[in-house]
Protein backbone atom coordinates (compact mmCIF):
# COMPACT_ATOMS: atom_id res chain seq x y z
CA UNK A 1 0.00 0.00 0.00
CA UNK A 2 2.45 2.23 1.27
CA UNK A 3 4.78 1.84 -2.19
CA UNK A 4 1.49 2.36 -4.31
CA UNK A 5 1.85 5.64 -2.67
CA UNK A 6 5.12 6.23 -3.51
CA UNK A 7 5.20 4.96 -7.24
CA UNK A 8 1.85 6.82 -7.83
CA UNK A 9 3.47 10.68 -6.49
CA UNK A 10 5.95 9.85 -8.68
CA UNK A 11 4.03 8.86 -11.62
CA UNK A 12 2.54 12.41 -11.39
CA UNK A 13 5.34 14.04 -10.61
CA UNK A 14 6.84 12.78 -13.96
CA UNK A 15 3.58 12.98 -15.90
CA UNK A 16 3.63 16.85 -14.62
CA UNK A 17 7.21 17.65 -15.45
CA UNK A 18 7.07 16.03 -19.07
CA UNK A 19 3.97 18.50 -19.22
CA UNK A 20 6.12 21.02 -18.52
CA UNK A 21 8.41 20.22 -20.71
CA UNK A 22 6.11 19.94 -23.85
CA UNK A 23 4.64 22.95 -23.35
CA UNK A 24 8.12 25.09 -23.00
CA UNK A 25 9.11 23.67 -26.27
CA UNK A 26 5.78 24.99 -27.71
CA UNK A 27 6.50 27.97 -26.23
CA UNK A 28 9.86 28.35 -27.88
CA UNK A 29 8.82 27.24 -31.08
CA UNK A 30 5.78 29.86 -30.96
CA UNK A 31 7.33 32.55 -29.94
CA UNK A 32 10.80 31.77 -32.08
CA UNK A 33 12.96 32.07 -28.89
CA UNK A 34 16.43 30.52 -29.05
CA UNK A 35 17.60 29.50 -25.87
CA UNK A 36 21.56 29.49 -26.92
CA UNK A 37 21.33 33.21 -28.17
CA UNK A 38 19.07 33.76 -25.28
CA UNK A 39 22.30 32.45 -22.96
CA UNK A 40 24.67 33.58 -24.67
CA UNK A 41 23.60 36.81 -24.55
CA UNK A 42 24.21 37.43 -20.87
CA UNK A 43 27.74 37.63 -20.75
CA UNK A 44 28.09 39.47 -23.67
CA UNK A 45 25.35 41.90 -22.32
CA UNK A 46 27.86 42.53 -19.07
CA UNK A 47 30.60 43.09 -21.38
CA UNK A 48 29.05 45.47 -23.33
CA UNK A 49 28.07 47.32 -20.43
CA UNK A 50 30.91 47.58 -18.55
CA UNK A 51 32.30 49.27 -21.88
CA UNK A 52 29.65 51.29 -22.68
CA UNK A 53 27.08 51.15 -20.21
CA UNK A 54 28.24 53.72 -18.02
CA UNK A 55 27.73 57.53 -17.30
CA UNK A 56 30.64 59.92 -18.12
CA UNK A 57 31.50 63.45 -17.40
CA UNK A 58 30.25 64.23 -20.46
CA UNK A 59 26.88 63.42 -19.99
CA UNK A 60 26.89 64.93 -16.21
CA UNK A 61 25.54 68.17 -18.43
CA UNK A 62 22.71 66.62 -19.00
CA UNK A 63 21.75 66.16 -15.79
CA UNK A 64 19.21 68.91 -15.18
CA UNK A 65 17.27 68.25 -18.12
CA UNK A 66 16.95 64.63 -16.51
CA UNK A 67 15.75 65.73 -13.64
CA UNK A 68 13.30 67.81 -14.72
CA UNK A 69 11.65 64.73 -16.75
CA UNK A 70 12.20 62.69 -13.65
CA UNK A 71 10.77 65.21 -11.56
CA UNK A 72 7.55 65.04 -13.86
CA UNK A 73 7.16 61.44 -14.31
CA UNK A 74 7.19 60.91 -10.24
CA UNK A 75 4.27 63.94 -10.04
CA UNK A 76 2.38 61.88 -12.34
CA UNK A 77 2.83 58.64 -10.68
CA UNK A 78 1.75 60.75 -7.05
CA UNK A 79 -1.20 62.47 -8.86
CA UNK A 80 -2.64 59.15 -10.54
CA UNK A 81 -1.78 57.13 -7.63
CA UNK A 82 -3.79 59.81 -5.08
CA UNK A 83 -7.05 60.95 -7.72
CA UNK A 84 -7.12 56.70 -8.26
CA UNK A 85 -6.97 56.39 -4.68
CA UNK A 86 -9.77 58.43 -3.80
CA UNK A 87 -12.24 56.65 -6.94
CA UNK A 88 -10.92 52.78 -5.52
CA UNK A 89 -12.51 53.65 -1.95
CA UNK A 90 -15.44 54.84 -2.89
CA UNK A 91 -15.88 51.61 -5.29
CA UNK A 92 -14.14 48.99 -2.73
CA UNK A 93 -16.96 50.49 -0.08
CA UNK A 94 -19.50 49.26 -2.56
CA UNK A 95 -18.17 46.66 -3.71
CA UNK A 96 -16.65 44.87 -0.61
CA UNK A 97 -19.02 41.77 0.99
CA UNK A 98 -19.46 43.78 4.46
CA UNK A 99 -20.25 47.33 3.57
CA UNK A 100 -22.22 46.81 -0.19
CA UNK A 101 -25.71 48.48 -0.48
CA UNK A 102 -26.52 45.38 -1.80
CA UNK A 103 -25.45 42.34 -3.77
CA UNK A 104 -26.21 43.58 -6.74
CA UNK A 105 -24.28 46.95 -6.86
CA UNK A 106 -21.50 45.78 -5.25
CA UNK A 107 -21.40 43.06 -8.22
CA UNK A 108 -21.40 46.02 -10.92
CA UNK A 109 -18.62 47.66 -8.84
CA UNK A 110 -16.66 44.73 -8.72
CA UNK A 111 -17.02 44.07 -12.53
CA UNK A 112 -16.03 47.33 -13.26
CA UNK A 113 -13.09 47.51 -11.42
CA UNK A 114 -11.96 44.08 -12.70
CA UNK A 115 -12.27 45.23 -16.36
CA UNK A 116 -10.34 48.28 -15.27
CA UNK A 117 -7.79 46.28 -13.83
CA UNK A 118 -7.44 43.49 -16.81
CA UNK A 119 -6.73 46.01 -19.79
CA UNK A 120 -2.79 46.66 -19.10
CA UNK A 121 -1.40 50.49 -18.36
CA UNK A 122 0.52 50.00 -21.62
CA UNK A 123 -2.50 49.60 -23.24
CA UNK A 124 -4.64 52.23 -21.63
CA UNK A 125 -1.70 54.24 -23.10
CA UNK A 126 -2.28 53.39 -26.55
CA UNK A 127 -6.02 53.95 -26.39
CA UNK A 128 -5.52 57.21 -24.86
CA UNK A 129 -2.94 58.12 -27.31
CA UNK A 130 -5.85 58.97 -29.66
CA UNK A 131 -7.83 61.78 -28.09
CA UNK A 132 -4.28 63.52 -25.19
CA UNK A 133 -1.97 62.97 -27.47
CA UNK A 134 1.80 63.46 -26.70
CA UNK A 135 1.19 65.17 -23.56
CA UNK A 136 1.46 64.08 -19.59
CA UNK A 137 -2.13 63.18 -19.45
CA UNK A 138 -2.02 60.21 -21.46
CA UNK A 139 0.32 58.65 -18.83
CA UNK A 140 -1.74 60.38 -16.35
CA UNK A 141 -4.67 58.67 -17.44
CA UNK A 142 -3.30 55.21 -18.23
CA UNK A 143 -1.86 55.14 -14.67
CA UNK A 144 -5.01 56.56 -13.29
CA UNK A 145 -6.95 53.44 -14.62
CA UNK A 146 -4.43 50.94 -14.15
CA UNK A 147 -4.16 52.10 -10.68
CA UNK A 148 -7.94 52.17 -9.96
CA UNK A 149 -8.47 48.70 -11.03
CA UNK A 150 -5.78 47.27 -8.88
CA UNK A 151 -6.44 49.54 -5.91
CA UNK A 152 -10.25 48.90 -5.40
CA UNK A 153 -9.30 44.68 -5.12
CA UNK A 154 -6.92 45.59 -3.09
CA UNK A 155 -9.08 48.09 -1.02
CA UNK A 156 -11.87 45.53 -1.17
CA UNK A 157 -9.96 42.85 0.20
CA UNK A 158 -8.23 45.13 3.04
CA UNK A 159 -11.34 46.08 4.41
CA UNK A 160 -13.05 42.27 4.31
CA UNK A 161 -10.22 41.22 6.51
CA UNK A 162 -10.29 44.00 8.77
CA UNK A 163 -13.46 45.41 9.28
CA UNK A 164 -16.37 42.17 9.57
CA UNK A 165 -16.71 41.72 12.89
CA UNK A 166 -16.86 45.49 13.87
CA UNK A 167 -19.04 46.44 11.22
CA UNK A 168 -21.44 43.52 13.26
CA UNK A 169 -21.24 44.79 16.06
CA UNK A 170 -21.75 48.44 15.33
CA UNK A 171 -25.02 47.81 13.10
CA UNK A 172 -26.15 45.70 16.40
CA UNK A 173 -26.27 49.15 18.36
CA UNK A 174 -27.87 51.20 15.58
CA UNK A 175 -25.49 52.98 14.07
CA UNK A 176 -26.38 54.54 10.89
CA UNK A 177 -24.61 53.14 7.65
CA UNK A 178 -21.84 56.34 6.85
CA UNK A 179 -20.95 56.50 11.25
CA UNK A 180 -20.19 52.89 10.42
CA UNK A 181 -18.01 53.91 7.12
CA UNK A 182 -16.32 56.90 8.83
CA UNK A 183 -15.75 55.76 12.15
CA UNK A 184 -15.07 52.35 12.28
CA UNK A 185 -14.27 50.73 8.46
CA UNK A 186 -11.73 53.71 7.29
CA UNK A 187 -10.45 54.29 10.21
CA UNK A 188 -9.26 50.91 11.01
CA UNK A 189 -8.10 50.18 7.47
CA UNK A 190 -5.80 53.23 6.78
CA UNK A 191 -2.71 51.74 7.79
CA UNK A 192 -3.33 48.89 5.03
CA UNK A 193 -4.86 51.56 2.38
CA UNK A 194 -1.89 53.44 2.83
CA UNK A 195 0.75 50.75 2.28
CA UNK A 196 -1.09 49.87 -0.77
CA UNK A 197 -1.36 53.31 -2.00
CA UNK A 198 2.58 53.62 -1.02
CA UNK A 199 3.28 50.13 -3.28
CA UNK A 200 0.93 51.49 -5.88
CA UNK A 201 3.28 54.70 -6.41
CA UNK A 202 6.50 52.48 -6.77
CA UNK A 203 4.83 50.57 -9.76
CA UNK A 204 3.32 53.43 -10.90
CA UNK A 205 7.17 54.98 -11.57
CA UNK A 206 8.62 51.92 -13.15
CA UNK A 207 4.86 51.58 -15.49
CA UNK A 208 5.27 55.21 -16.10
CA UNK A 209 8.38 54.72 -17.74
CA UNK A 210 7.38 52.38 -19.97
CA UNK A 211 4.41 54.41 -20.99
CA UNK A 212 6.76 57.43 -21.39
CA UNK A 213 8.41 55.20 -23.77
CA UNK A 214 5.36 54.60 -25.86
CA UNK A 215 3.57 57.65 -25.66
CA UNK A 216 6.60 60.48 -25.92
CA UNK A 217 6.39 61.87 -22.35
CA UNK A 218 8.51 61.75 -19.31
CA UNK A 219 11.75 60.16 -17.88
CA UNK A 220 10.84 57.36 -20.67
CA UNK A 221 10.88 59.32 -23.65
CA UNK A 222 14.07 60.69 -22.70
CA UNK A 223 15.80 56.79 -22.09
CA UNK A 224 14.75 56.15 -25.83
CA UNK A 225 15.81 59.75 -27.00
CA UNK A 226 20.03 58.77 -26.41
CA UNK A 227 19.50 54.85 -26.62
CA UNK A 228 18.11 55.55 -30.15
CA UNK A 229 20.73 57.91 -31.38
CA UNK A 230 23.12 55.64 -29.61
CA UNK A 231 24.47 57.87 -26.48
CA UNK A 232 24.48 55.29 -24.29
CA UNK A 233 26.25 57.11 -21.61
CA UNK A 234 23.31 59.72 -20.91
CA UNK A 235 20.66 56.79 -21.42
CA UNK A 236 22.82 54.83 -18.14
CA UNK A 237 22.81 58.34 -16.57
CA UNK A 238 18.87 58.20 -16.97
CA UNK A 239 18.88 54.51 -15.93
CA UNK A 240 20.85 55.54 -12.75
CA UNK A 241 18.71 58.23 -11.77
CA UNK A 242 15.52 56.30 -12.10
CA UNK A 243 17.09 52.59 -9.95
CA UNK A 244 18.20 55.92 -7.21
CA UNK A 245 14.69 57.74 -7.45
CA UNK A 246 12.83 54.54 -7.03
CA UNK A 247 15.13 53.20 -4.08
CA UNK A 248 14.52 56.31 -2.46
CA UNK A 249 10.85 55.73 -2.30
CA UNK A 250 11.27 52.64 -1.57
CA UNK A 251 13.11 53.21 1.50
CA UNK A 252 10.77 56.13 2.60
CA UNK A 253 7.79 54.14 2.51
CA UNK A 254 9.06 51.31 4.16
CA UNK A 255 9.90 53.30 6.84
CA UNK A 256 6.33 54.98 6.70
CA UNK A 257 4.92 50.66 7.08
CA UNK A 258 7.01 50.05 9.70
CA UNK A 259 5.55 53.36 12.00
CA UNK A 260 2.09 52.87 10.90
CA UNK A 261 1.42 49.14 10.77
CA UNK B 1 -44.85 64.28 31.05
CA UNK B 2 -43.20 62.05 33.26
CA UNK B 3 -41.15 60.35 31.13
CA UNK B 4 -39.67 63.17 29.82
CA UNK B 5 -38.57 64.56 33.05
CA UNK B 6 -36.72 60.98 33.60
CA UNK B 7 -34.75 61.62 30.06
CA UNK B 8 -33.95 64.86 31.11
CA UNK B 9 -32.39 63.33 34.38
CA UNK B 10 -30.73 60.77 32.37
CA UNK B 11 -28.87 62.85 30.00
CA UNK B 12 -28.36 65.75 32.67
CA UNK B 13 -24.97 64.25 33.61
CA UNK B 14 -23.52 63.65 30.68
CA UNK B 15 -23.76 67.58 29.07
CA UNK B 16 -21.25 68.05 31.81
CA UNK B 17 -19.03 66.04 30.47
CA UNK B 18 -19.28 67.10 27.03
CA UNK B 19 -17.55 70.46 27.81
CA UNK B 20 -14.36 68.48 28.66
CA UNK B 21 -14.23 65.75 25.69
CA UNK B 22 -11.62 63.63 25.95
CA UNK B 23 -9.76 63.22 23.00
CA UNK B 24 -10.58 59.72 21.05
CA UNK B 25 -7.67 58.95 19.85
CA UNK B 26 -4.15 59.86 21.30
CA UNK B 27 -2.15 61.40 18.79
CA UNK B 28 0.68 58.88 18.85
CA UNK B 29 3.11 58.59 16.58
CA UNK B 30 1.69 56.38 13.71
CA UNK B 31 -1.05 58.63 13.70
CA UNK B 32 1.53 61.65 12.63
CA UNK B 33 2.75 60.04 10.04
CA UNK B 34 -0.61 58.47 8.92
CA UNK B 35 -1.64 62.24 8.37
CA UNK B 36 1.94 63.69 7.81
CA UNK B 37 1.60 60.33 4.55
CA UNK B 38 -2.08 61.99 3.65
CA UNK B 39 -0.88 65.28 3.99
CA UNK B 40 2.33 65.31 1.53
CA UNK B 41 0.42 63.16 -1.01
CA UNK B 42 -2.24 65.40 -1.44
CA UNK B 43 -0.19 68.49 -1.28
CA UNK B 44 2.21 66.71 -4.23
CA UNK B 45 -0.82 65.87 -5.91
CA UNK B 46 -2.31 69.65 -6.16
CA UNK B 47 1.12 70.68 -7.21
CA UNK B 48 1.20 67.77 -9.69
CA UNK B 49 -1.60 69.29 -11.59
CA UNK B 50 -0.75 73.08 -11.81
CA UNK B 51 2.89 72.50 -13.05
CA UNK B 52 1.53 69.81 -16.02
CA UNK B 53 2.87 70.01 -19.33
CA UNK B 54 -0.68 70.23 -20.86
CA UNK B 55 0.64 71.39 -24.67
CA UNK B 56 -2.04 73.60 -24.76
CA UNK B 57 -4.23 70.84 -24.74
CA UNK B 58 -8.13 71.79 -24.03
CA UNK B 59 -9.23 69.19 -21.88
CA UNK B 60 -12.58 69.36 -21.79
CA UNK B 61 -12.20 69.01 -25.30
CA UNK B 62 -9.75 66.07 -25.03
CA UNK B 63 -12.13 64.28 -22.27
CA UNK B 64 -15.46 64.69 -24.56
CA UNK B 65 -13.30 63.27 -27.33
CA UNK B 66 -11.56 60.20 -25.79
CA UNK B 67 -15.72 59.13 -24.36
CA UNK B 68 -16.49 59.51 -28.17
CA UNK B 69 -13.15 57.06 -28.82
CA UNK B 70 -13.99 54.73 -26.01
CA UNK B 71 -17.43 54.63 -27.55
CA UNK B 72 -15.76 53.84 -31.23
CA UNK B 73 -13.14 51.38 -28.91
CA UNK B 74 -15.51 49.17 -27.22
CA UNK B 75 -18.62 49.66 -29.29
CA UNK B 76 -17.57 48.93 -32.63
CA UNK B 77 -14.67 46.52 -33.03
CA UNK B 78 -12.93 44.87 -36.07
CA UNK B 79 -10.10 43.40 -37.26
CA UNK B 80 -9.14 44.80 -40.61
CA UNK B 81 -4.88 43.91 -40.62
CA UNK B 82 -5.08 40.71 -39.98
CA UNK B 83 -7.53 37.54 -39.25
CA UNK B 84 -9.01 36.35 -36.11
CA UNK B 85 -6.87 33.41 -36.79
CA UNK B 86 -3.70 35.64 -36.84
CA UNK B 87 -4.96 37.58 -33.58
CA UNK B 88 -5.39 33.90 -31.44
CA UNK B 89 -2.15 33.10 -32.70
CA UNK B 90 -0.67 36.26 -31.96
CA UNK B 91 -1.75 35.87 -27.88
CA UNK B 92 -0.69 32.35 -28.06
CA UNK B 93 2.71 34.12 -29.30
CA UNK B 94 2.05 36.04 -25.86
CA UNK B 95 1.39 33.30 -23.75
CA UNK B 96 4.35 31.54 -24.75
CA UNK B 97 6.50 34.44 -23.91
CA UNK B 98 4.71 34.93 -20.45
CA UNK B 99 5.30 31.39 -19.43
CA UNK B 100 9.16 30.95 -20.82
CA UNK B 101 10.27 34.07 -18.50
CA UNK B 102 7.62 32.41 -15.84
CA UNK B 103 9.46 29.45 -16.10
CA UNK B 104 13.04 30.13 -16.08
CA UNK B 105 12.58 32.92 -13.34
CA UNK B 106 10.68 30.18 -10.87
CA UNK B 107 13.39 27.72 -11.51
CA UNK B 108 16.40 30.44 -10.86
CA UNK B 109 14.52 32.24 -8.21
CA UNK B 110 14.22 28.63 -6.14
CA UNK B 111 17.61 28.40 -5.87
CA UNK B 112 18.89 31.84 -5.16
CA UNK B 113 15.60 32.20 -2.79
CA UNK B 114 17.12 29.30 -0.79
CA UNK B 115 19.57 31.06 -0.36
CA UNK B 116 17.94 34.72 0.41
CA UNK B 117 16.44 33.00 3.58
CA UNK B 118 17.62 33.74 6.40
CA UNK B 119 16.85 30.07 8.39
CA UNK B 120 18.74 28.38 5.58
CA UNK B 121 22.14 30.16 4.79
CA UNK B 122 24.00 33.01 6.65
CA UNK B 123 22.98 36.24 7.20
CA UNK B 124 25.67 37.97 4.87
CA UNK B 125 24.87 35.62 2.20
CA UNK B 126 20.77 36.44 2.66
CA UNK B 127 21.51 40.62 2.44
CA UNK B 128 24.08 40.35 -0.16
CA UNK B 129 21.44 38.51 -2.61
CA UNK B 130 18.62 40.60 -1.18
CA UNK B 131 19.77 44.25 -2.41
CA UNK B 132 20.67 42.41 -5.23
CA UNK B 133 17.28 42.25 -5.88
CA UNK B 134 16.46 45.01 -4.66
CA UNK B 135 18.54 46.55 -7.67
CA UNK B 136 17.00 44.28 -10.21
CA UNK B 137 13.53 45.64 -9.33
CA UNK B 138 14.33 49.11 -9.23
CA UNK B 139 15.15 49.20 -12.99
CA UNK B 140 12.18 48.56 -15.17
CA UNK B 141 11.15 45.62 -17.13
CA UNK B 142 11.54 47.73 -20.16
CA UNK B 143 15.49 48.91 -19.74
CA UNK B 144 16.31 45.15 -19.05
CA UNK B 145 14.69 44.48 -22.33
CA UNK B 146 16.21 47.30 -24.60
CA UNK B 147 19.44 46.79 -22.43
CA UNK B 148 19.57 43.26 -23.44
CA UNK B 149 18.29 44.06 -26.80
CA UNK B 150 21.73 45.92 -27.59
CA UNK B 151 23.56 42.57 -26.89
CA UNK B 152 21.15 39.90 -28.75
CA UNK B 153 18.92 41.76 -31.14
CA UNK B 154 15.88 43.68 -30.32
CA UNK B 155 13.27 40.32 -30.47
CA UNK B 156 12.22 37.71 -28.45
CA UNK B 157 15.48 36.46 -27.22
CA UNK B 158 16.22 40.11 -25.63
CA UNK B 159 12.31 40.34 -24.17
CA UNK B 160 12.11 37.09 -22.79
CA UNK B 161 15.92 37.76 -20.73
CA UNK B 162 14.95 40.93 -19.77
CA UNK B 163 11.57 40.07 -18.70
CA UNK B 164 13.05 37.14 -16.55
CA UNK B 165 15.40 39.39 -14.88
CA UNK B 166 12.18 40.89 -13.12
CA UNK B 167 10.56 37.87 -12.59
CA UNK B 168 13.94 36.15 -10.82
CA UNK B 169 13.73 39.31 -8.68
CA UNK B 170 10.04 39.32 -7.75
CA UNK B 171 10.11 35.70 -6.62
CA UNK B 172 13.26 35.63 -5.04
CA UNK B 173 11.30 38.01 -2.69
CA UNK B 174 8.11 35.87 -2.57
CA UNK B 175 9.91 32.42 -2.01
CA UNK B 176 12.52 33.70 0.29
CA UNK B 177 9.73 35.12 2.27
CA UNK B 178 7.57 31.65 2.47
CA UNK B 179 10.89 29.54 3.53
CA UNK B 180 11.41 31.73 6.29
CA UNK B 181 8.20 31.36 7.78
CA UNK B 182 8.93 27.75 8.33
CA UNK B 183 9.27 27.04 11.88
CA UNK B 184 12.81 27.30 13.08
CA UNK B 185 12.30 23.71 15.20
CA UNK B 186 11.51 21.44 11.73
CA UNK B 187 15.28 22.80 10.99
CA UNK B 188 16.87 22.10 14.33
CA UNK B 189 15.46 18.60 14.59
CA UNK B 190 16.47 17.40 10.86
CA UNK B 191 19.85 19.09 11.30
CA UNK B 192 19.88 16.67 14.66
CA UNK B 193 19.03 13.86 13.25
CA UNK B 194 22.16 14.05 10.98
CA UNK B 195 20.51 15.20 7.77
CA UNK B 196 22.12 17.17 5.05
CA UNK B 197 21.11 20.76 3.91
CA UNK B 198 19.75 19.30 0.53
CA UNK B 199 17.59 16.92 2.70
CA UNK B 200 16.17 19.77 4.50
CA UNK B 201 15.52 21.31 1.65
CA UNK B 202 13.52 19.00 -0.36
CA UNK B 203 12.04 16.95 2.44
CA UNK B 204 11.02 20.32 5.24
CA UNK B 205 11.50 23.57 3.06
CA UNK B 206 9.79 22.56 -0.33
CA UNK B 207 6.65 20.96 0.88
CA UNK B 208 6.15 22.69 3.64
CA UNK B 209 5.70 26.29 0.92
CA UNK B 210 4.67 24.56 -1.83
CA UNK B 211 1.02 25.96 -2.06
CA UNK B 212 2.30 29.38 -1.43
CA UNK B 213 5.27 28.70 -4.40
CA UNK B 214 2.67 27.54 -6.73
CA UNK B 215 0.27 30.90 -6.24
CA UNK B 216 3.11 33.03 -6.12
CA UNK B 217 4.17 31.62 -9.89
CA UNK B 218 1.11 31.99 -11.03
CA UNK B 219 0.42 35.19 -9.94
CA UNK B 220 3.96 36.04 -11.38
CA UNK B 221 2.44 34.34 -14.82
CA UNK B 222 -0.69 36.68 -14.79
CA UNK B 223 1.68 39.79 -14.32
CA UNK B 224 4.19 38.40 -17.42
CA UNK B 225 1.24 38.31 -19.50
CA UNK B 226 0.65 42.17 -18.92
CA UNK B 227 4.67 43.08 -19.59
CA UNK B 228 4.43 40.70 -22.16
CA UNK B 229 1.73 42.63 -24.10
CA UNK B 230 3.90 45.60 -23.12
CA UNK B 231 7.00 44.52 -24.34
CA UNK B 232 5.82 43.38 -27.48
CA UNK B 233 4.30 47.24 -27.78
CA UNK B 234 7.57 49.02 -26.50
CA UNK B 235 10.20 46.35 -26.79
CA UNK B 236 9.59 44.58 -30.09
CA UNK B 237 9.06 41.38 -28.51
CA UNK B 238 5.93 40.43 -31.50
CA UNK B 239 2.96 38.92 -30.06
CA UNK B 240 -0.65 40.94 -29.41
CA UNK B 241 1.16 43.85 -27.92
CA UNK B 242 2.77 44.31 -31.06
CA UNK B 243 -0.07 44.37 -33.33
CA UNK B 244 -1.81 46.76 -30.52
CA UNK B 245 1.52 49.17 -30.95
CA UNK B 246 0.92 48.76 -34.66
CA UNK B 247 -2.72 49.98 -34.76
CA UNK B 248 -2.26 52.62 -32.76
CA UNK B 249 0.83 53.90 -33.85
CA UNK B 250 0.98 52.74 -37.65
CA UNK B 251 -2.81 52.86 -38.77
CA UNK B 252 -4.83 54.72 -36.22
CA UNK B 253 -7.40 52.11 -35.88
CA UNK B 254 -9.51 52.37 -33.10
CA UNK B 255 -11.54 50.04 -34.23
CA UNK B 256 -8.71 47.18 -34.60
CA UNK B 257 -7.18 48.39 -30.96
CA UNK B 258 -10.80 47.33 -29.51
CA UNK B 259 -10.72 43.99 -30.47
CA UNK B 260 -7.68 43.49 -29.35
CA UNK B 261 -8.40 44.91 -26.22
CA UNK B 262 -10.97 42.23 -25.81
CA UNK B 263 -8.67 39.76 -26.60
CA UNK B 264 -6.12 40.90 -23.93
CA UNK B 265 -9.23 40.95 -21.75
CA UNK B 266 -10.87 37.57 -21.81
CA UNK B 267 -7.24 35.86 -21.30
CA UNK B 268 -6.12 38.43 -18.80
CA UNK B 269 -9.89 37.46 -16.75
CA UNK B 270 -9.57 33.66 -17.65
CA UNK B 271 -5.91 33.70 -15.68
CA UNK B 272 -7.69 35.98 -12.84
CA UNK B 273 -10.22 32.96 -12.47
CA UNK B 274 -7.89 30.61 -13.17
CA UNK B 275 -5.85 31.74 -9.95
CA UNK B 276 -8.90 32.28 -7.77
CA UNK B 277 -9.62 28.51 -8.02
CA UNK B 278 -6.06 27.36 -7.88
CA UNK B 279 -5.91 29.49 -4.88
CA UNK B 280 -9.06 28.30 -3.29
CA UNK B 281 -8.08 24.74 -4.02
CA UNK B 282 -4.71 24.70 -2.50
CA UNK B 283 -6.19 26.33 0.83
CA UNK B 284 -8.71 23.44 1.24
CA UNK B 285 -6.29 20.79 0.64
Amino acid sequence: MQADIFAKKKRNTLAFLLLLGAVTILAMIITEYNALKGFASIPKAIQWGMANFYPTAESLEKLPVILEKLQETLLVSIAATTAAAVFALLFSIFGSNTTRVNAFFGAITRGIATVFRNIDVAAWALILLFSFGQSALTGYFALFFGSFGFLTRAFTETIDEVSGGSVEALKATGAGYFSIIFQSVIPSSIPQLISWILFMIETNIRSATLIGLLTGSGIGFTFNLYYKSLAYDTASLVVVVIIAAILLIEYASNYVRKVIL
Amino acid sequence: MEVKEQLNNVTAPADHLLGKRMPAKPLNKAAIVTRLTLFILAALTVYAFYSFDYKELDFMDALLGTFANLKTIFLEPHLKHFSFGHALYQVMVTLGLAFLTTLFGAIIAVLFGLLAAENLSSKRVSIVIKSMVAFIRAVPTVLWVLIFAVAAGLGSTAAVIGMTFHSIGYLIKAYSESFEELDRGVIEALQASGANWWQIVFQAVIPSSITYMISWTFLRFEINFAVAVAMGAAAGAGGIGFDMFMASSFYLDMREIGAITYFILAVAITLEVFAARIKRKLNTA
